[in-house]
């Protein structure tokens, strides 16, 4: 297995779907189900080697990059850029999570194809956006993670502009009516790319101001982290870099208050590109900051904190109010991942080894349960072809298994106990009541400590209330004698791992720790001295 | 293990040579059993139960008896195994503690673990005790239910969900027990969900129990903080010890957010207010979970960590001692007023379960460890031979209301007869079980000690004035249920075996439950629970203080007797005639107390137009607002304005996608022209936004 461990079990895991996508596109359009067929292979085949570097994974040594290329693989020699991948206990879970959905949604669009149908092509930007997802997880080098990290936002803006809601919308504001598609997709585009500039201005900066100290420019996210650490980067210059990184990553977490492509961009999105945006892309944000941000740059991290804090929790508590006032049950879902990734948000701010690990978790958590309700959110439209609470009602009459899994995926997301949303919000909650003690700030994230509390009663207040007029009383009169599909088999299929894994997180939350703990304990150490 | 051990050999030497000297005698068990097959074992009482909620999810249906069997057969082996642990504690003594560890995350250790105490077996021997009886009744009550499989998989995951919760070695698995009871809660009382006044009444109590519960959360993270560990023996170790460590610089913190979330599950004013909406599930729910053993978990986790509230030297928390004896003082009194001017007999009871859980909670802040836990052993059997009493009569008469009863005594005497036993019991009456645990609470108000015990003295009263309004109100429920003429509709008759047997049972245990704990005679019950309160070698050389008293309180006991004799001939002057006085009387309405009355102190209006429709209405919709045209408004104004091409994009943009959908839709081109047309797009666009970037960066190293 040694072919597996020096890289290339990586390196396949990052571009076999891209292979994939190449051959689908390919076949001829007639033949479909040689299309479907494809994908799926690739994909399957992908989550193998995933699953397969989870286990071969040694978690006694999580902290150390692990089945990687060589760190000096020579790419693009001109700028010393190198084709340095591997993965850590940090990284682990996130790849195997993007695998897993990548084959769950191949399966889900098995027989729910959005308009205009062509899955030869949408399957090939599912299948192009999965090298993108993985490939920024496994990245250590800046311009390899820059460019996994942009190869995603073509194929999502297309498939939201293609494939998307084509009701009619009012821009605020200017007032222009465009189509949900076409205003969501640009929105999406333009917010990530803006946030993305930044954020390569940033890279470049660090590059340039790396020959100080190493003698030579580096793009190595694993020396730039050692002498980042030492205390390379100080001052104005440390402050603007951050900055840059900042804009580039929260705008795809989305902190507040550049979420706002968020809403639109989820709620017209067909169901399969919401839930590959709300259960990998929004990861690729908070990812970035833990990566990144926080071991390149310690000390702005440390001067950035209170106010990365505070976005976080006006996230939550402004993303739950706005669930509250939410009339479409897509728009409340992505909505909801405002205030979660707030929770995230919160637990990185802290610094502290807790903190840390309440977002990893917190982000395979979202991404499990979230993925979920965008599954089901979807489904039901497709079934109702409506998305209005004001209309919908009694869904446990018409559909009681879909309404089950409602019901579960809710309460999942309000972070019940036992489920795998709960640790990642109470460990962020706990991490913010001891933040890294260097900052000197504890009254102040006690006091985040208070609102993240109160999130938590607002989440389950948004949560209930669309139970309620989905889920319960009688069914409105419109639906009455109208024949409704319960679950069908495909989406058994792509659901059920996604019940299975919210449990298992739950109970046994080692899974995710198991992986992070170490990494995230020589992380926080290394950056911020322990 | 070695050290539980050392604790309670530590507790048995210092009760010895204690001070206080209340019960020498009685804390002479040693733990003879610490280790075996059957405490090591014990995880299946937990286990069991959820697996059993699983399998009738997927199975039930199928099943003959559709799936009841599974829930009755896993209740009745956590009763067995309970009563088998109880009688071995009771006999020989049982600490054991079990733990697998789930995670490490930092320097904290997860784990789920068992507990199998003196604490714990009580709670085990109660829940599956009550719920074996209340399982096999809900056999015959439940027939015919639309969802009958369905209430058994709901009723399985809140069994399952308390014994996690009661099993607990550490805050987090407590708060998972918590939580997961919480949600069958909901699951239960929005049974009959067609009707959207059940589903508010869920959504009411998950949203109350939600508040306190983010209370518990900060509390327990408070207190994990502070001793570096989850675990409640780590948490009692530095009570015990009396480090003036972290824990006692935020004491009060942690100690006041616990004790909310305590207030939250066992319905404590003024966060009562979703146990009588409650009422909404159906009967053996009301029995089961929301009088006999759900509602008693804050007494529950105030027992578990009682020598923290103790607070020896006042090391620990001291004030929220008075806070607690206040709540539950205030709860005793306030609440069974409102169970007066009830028509519902399943809210008398409601209000009456609010009530009594506000004297274990009294109690528990006065540190009367065994008073509080007695009353709420013996209160688990008559409360819930009450409700199932008053199910049977529902049964019978289809309707809540006692306005549709009376007269049954003749056409269901087994249901007569042994409500009465469960009102003897409530109402204190020599020898029935109530009696015994009321008097306790009473007479530990006498004991509070240290800086409370002007407060006690005053909630020495107010429990007396309760006993006087229990007594009333019960007096009225039984003359209006039972006695005068029948003044319903249906035709009344007697339920069936399987709900006349449990009846029959928990009349037993209403009856003689109060025995285990006589002072003077046998304070059997005193020993059970002593076997592991880690509170010894406190500074000072201390014992502790169970405030259990060695002889009755006379003074104490005839005053409370006397007001219930009182309270029980002035109810039966008033409602023990023919049917038309009664409800001639019941309908007498005394001014101002009798609106604030029916109107529960207008406490629910409050909470609705101050706290939900302000957050559900206006400020759900100016957040809505402000994000749709403020935040996003300036955002892409920002945006837009600095491209300055704007236009140029939207037609870019929509040339682009529009000419990418024509083309898929149409089935023309193939897609690699497709995507080499629209990358050129980009490209540009790219470009563009790359250079307005470096003209901000250029622009602000410039500034700098």
């Amino acid at each position: 297995m040694d072919w597996f461990e020096n890289g290339w079990g990586l390196s396949l895991i990052v571009f076999l779907p891209v292979v994939g996508a190449a051959i689908t596109l390919a076949i001829p359009k007639a033949r479909e189900s040689m299309i479907k067929w494809t994908a799926l292979v690739f994909s399957l085949v992908t989550l193998a080697l995933a699953v397969l570097l989870a286990v071969q994974f040694d978690y006694s040594n999580a902290d150390t990059y692990q089945f990687g290329t060589a760190i000096d693989t020579p790419w693009i020699e001109a700028i010393n850029a190198h084709f340095h991948i591997a993965v850590d206990g940090i990284s682990l879970p996130m790849v195997v999570l993007s695998a897993l959905i990548t084959v769950l949604v191949i399966i889900y669009s098995w027989n729910h194809w959005p308009e205009p149908h062509n899955p030869k092509l949408l399957l090939a930007f599912v299948l192009i956006l999965a090298t993108g997802m993985t490939g920024t997880f496994v990245a250590l080098d800046l311009v390899l993670f820059f460019l996994f990290f942009e190869v995603v936002l073509l194929p999502m803006y297309f498939m939201i502009g293609i494939w998307g809601d084509r009701g009619i919308r009012e821009v605020p504001i200017v007032k222009w009516k465009m189509e949900m598609r076409l205003y969501a997709s640009l929105k999406f585009f333009v917010f990530t790319l803006a946030g993305s500039a930044f954020m390569l201005l940033g890279f470049l900066a660090l590059y340039f101001r790396s020959a100080d100290v190493l003698g030579e420019r580096s793009f190595s996210m694993i020396e730039l982290s050692e002498i980042g650490a030492a205390g390379a980067f100080t001052g104005t210059f440390a402050f603007l870099v951050f900055l840059g990184l900042f804009l580039g990553f929260a705008v795809k977490v989305p902190m507040w208050p550049v979420h706002t492509w968020l809403p639109d961009a989820h709620t017209a999105a067909p169901t399969i590109g919401s839930v590959i945006l709300a259960a990998i892309l929004l990861k690729l944000g908070t990812y970035g900051f833990i990566r990144i941000a926080l071991p390149i740059l310690p000390a702005e991290a440390e001067n950035w904190a209170w106010f990365i804090g505070l976005l976080a929790v006006i996230g939550i508590i402004y993303g739950s109010l706005a669930c509250l006032a939410q009339t479409d049950v897509k728009r409340l879902i992505a909505y909801s991942s405002v205030g979660h990734m707030g929770f995230v948000m919160l637990g990185i701010a802290t610094l502290t080894d807790v903190g840390i690990n309440a977002a990893v978790i917190g982000m395979v958590a979202h991404g499990l349960i979230t993925g979920l309700l965008f599954f089901i959110a979807g489904s039901m439209a497709h079934r109702y072809h409506t998305r209005d609470m004001g209309r919908l009602g009694g869904n446990m009459v018409l559909m009681p298994k879909m309404g089950l899994l409602l019901g579960f995926a809710a309460m999942a997301s309000l972070g019940l106990p036992a489920l795998a949303g709960f640790w990642g919000e109470f460990m962020a909650l706990m991490a913010s009541f001891n933040p890294l003690e260097s900052l000197g700030q504890d009254g102040l994230f006690r006091g985040f400590m208070v609102v993240g509390a109160v999130g938590t009663v607002l989440t389950a207040g948004y949560m209930l209330y669309m139970l309620r007029n989905v889920n319960f009383g009688e069914p409105a009169d419109e639906w009455v004698g109208k024949e409704f599909h319960d679950v069908d088999r495909s989406e058994w299929l792509a659901w059920a791992p996604l019940v299975i894994g919210t449990i298992a997180i739950g109970i046994f939350p080692k899974i995710i720790f198991g992986a992070t703990n170490d990494a995230v304990i020589g992380l926080v150490e290394r950056a911020f001295g322990g | 293990m070695i050290r539980l051990a050392t604790f309670a050999q530590q507790l048995i030497l210092a009760t010895e040579e204690g001070s206080h000297g209340a019960e020498e005698a009685a804390h002479g068990i040693e733990p003879g059993i610490t280790d075996g097959l059957l405490v090591e074992w014990a995880w299946l009482i937990v286990v069991v139960p959820l697996v059993a909620a699983f399998l009738i999810l997927f199975f039930g249906k199928k099943l003959p008896m559709k799936g009841w069997e599974l829930s009755f057969g896993s209740i009745a082996f956590v009763g067995v195994y309970g009563s088998i642990l109880f009688f071995l504690n009771a006999t020989e003594g049982i600490v054991y503690e079990g733990t697998i560890e789930i995670a490490q995350i930092g320097s904290y250790l997860l784990e789920w673990g068992w507990m199998v105490d003196g604490l714990s077996i009580m709670m085990y021997f109660l829940v599956g005790v009550v719920g074996t009886l209340v399982f096999m009744y809900a056999k015959g009550y439940m027939h015919g239910d639309i969802r009958y499989t369905w209430f058994f998989v709901s009723f399985s995951l809140f069994a399952g969900g308390m014994l996690v919760l009661v099993s607990a070695p550490n805050l987090i698995q407590l708060i998972v027990g918590w939580e997961l009871v919480g949600v069958a809660s909901y699951l239960l009382i929005g049974h009959y969900w067609e009707d959207f006044a059940n589903v508010d009444a869920a959504n009411k109590a998950f949203m109350v129990n939600k508040v306190a519960d983010a209370a518990l959360f900060l509390g327990a993270i408070i207190m994990a903080v502070s001793v570096g560990s989850f675990s409640f023996e780590a948490v009692l170790d530095v009570v015990v010890q009396g480090e003036r460590g972290a824990l006692s610089q935020y004491a009060f913190w942690a100690g006041l957010l616990i004790f909310i979330g305590a207030m939250g599950k066992s319905a404590q004013f003024p966060l009562h207010v979703w146990l009588p909406d409650a009422m909404a599930g159906p009967t053996p729910v009301s029995a089961l979970m929301h009088a006999a053993t759900m509602v008693t978990a804050g007494v529950y986790l105030l027992g578990r960590l009682f020598p923290f509230y103790l607070d020896v030297d006042g090391l620990f928390g001291g004030d929220v001692r008075n806070i607690i004896i206040i709540i539950g003082g205030l709860t005793l009194f306030l609440t069974g007023f409102i169970a007066i001017v009830q028509d519902d007999i399943k809210k008398v009871l409601a209000y009456s379960t609010v009530s009594q859980l506000g004297y274990m909670i009294a109690a528990m802040g006065a540190g009367a460890y065994t008073a509080g836990l007695f009353h709420l052993f013996t209160h688990a059997f008559f409360k819930a031979l009450l409700f199932l009493g008053a199910g049977s009569v529902i049964h019978a008469v289809h309707s809540n209301n006692m306005s549709d009863m009376g007269g049954l005594r003749k056409k269901m005497p087994i249901t007569f007869w042994t409500f009465i036993i469960g009102t003897l019991a409530l109402i204190g009456i020599f020898p029935f079980a109530g009696f015994f645990s009321k008097d306790e609470i009473l007479a530990s108000m006498k004991y509070a000690g240290g800086h409370g015990q002007g407060v006690a003295n005053f909630i020495l009263v107010l429990g007396i004035l309760g006993a006087f309004v229990t007594a009333f109100y019960m007096t009225r429920a039984v003359a209006l249920t039972f006695f005068g003429e029948y003044k319903g509709t249906a035709h009344p008759h007697e339920s069936p075996k399987s709900m006349a047997y449990p009846l029959i049972g928990l009349g037993f245990f209403a009856a003689t439950a109060g025995w285990v704990n006589i002072p003077g005679v046998y304070t059997g019950f005193t020993d059970w629970l002593a076997t592991r309160v880690p509170l010894t070698g406190a500074p000072g050389g201390e014992g502790l203080d169970l405030h259990h008293a060695e002889s009755f309180d006379w003074p104490v006991l005839i005053i409370s007797t006397t007001m219930v004799l009182l309270a029980v001939f002035i109810g039966w002057r008033i409602y023990g005639k023919d049917a038309e006085t009664q409800m001639a009387r019941d309908r007498v309405r005394i001014p101002v107390l009798w609106p604030l009355l029916e109107n529960k102190y207008y406490i629910d209006d409050l909470y609705m137009s101050g706290i939900v429709r302000p957050t559900m209405g206006p400020l759900a919709r100016i957040v809505l607002w402000f994000d749709m045209n403020v935040v996003d408004g300036i955002v892409n104004g920002v945006g837009l304005g600095a491209l300055g091409v704007a236009k140029g994009v939207q037609s870019i943009d929509a040339n682009v996608i529009d000419g990418l959908y024509n083309a898929t839709g149409a089935g023309t081109g193939t897609a690699g022209t497709i995507l080499r047309k629209s990358f050129t797009g980009r490209v540009q666009q790219y470009a563009a936004f790359s250079f307005v970037g470096v003209l901000v960066i250029a622009v602000l190293f410039i500034i700098f």
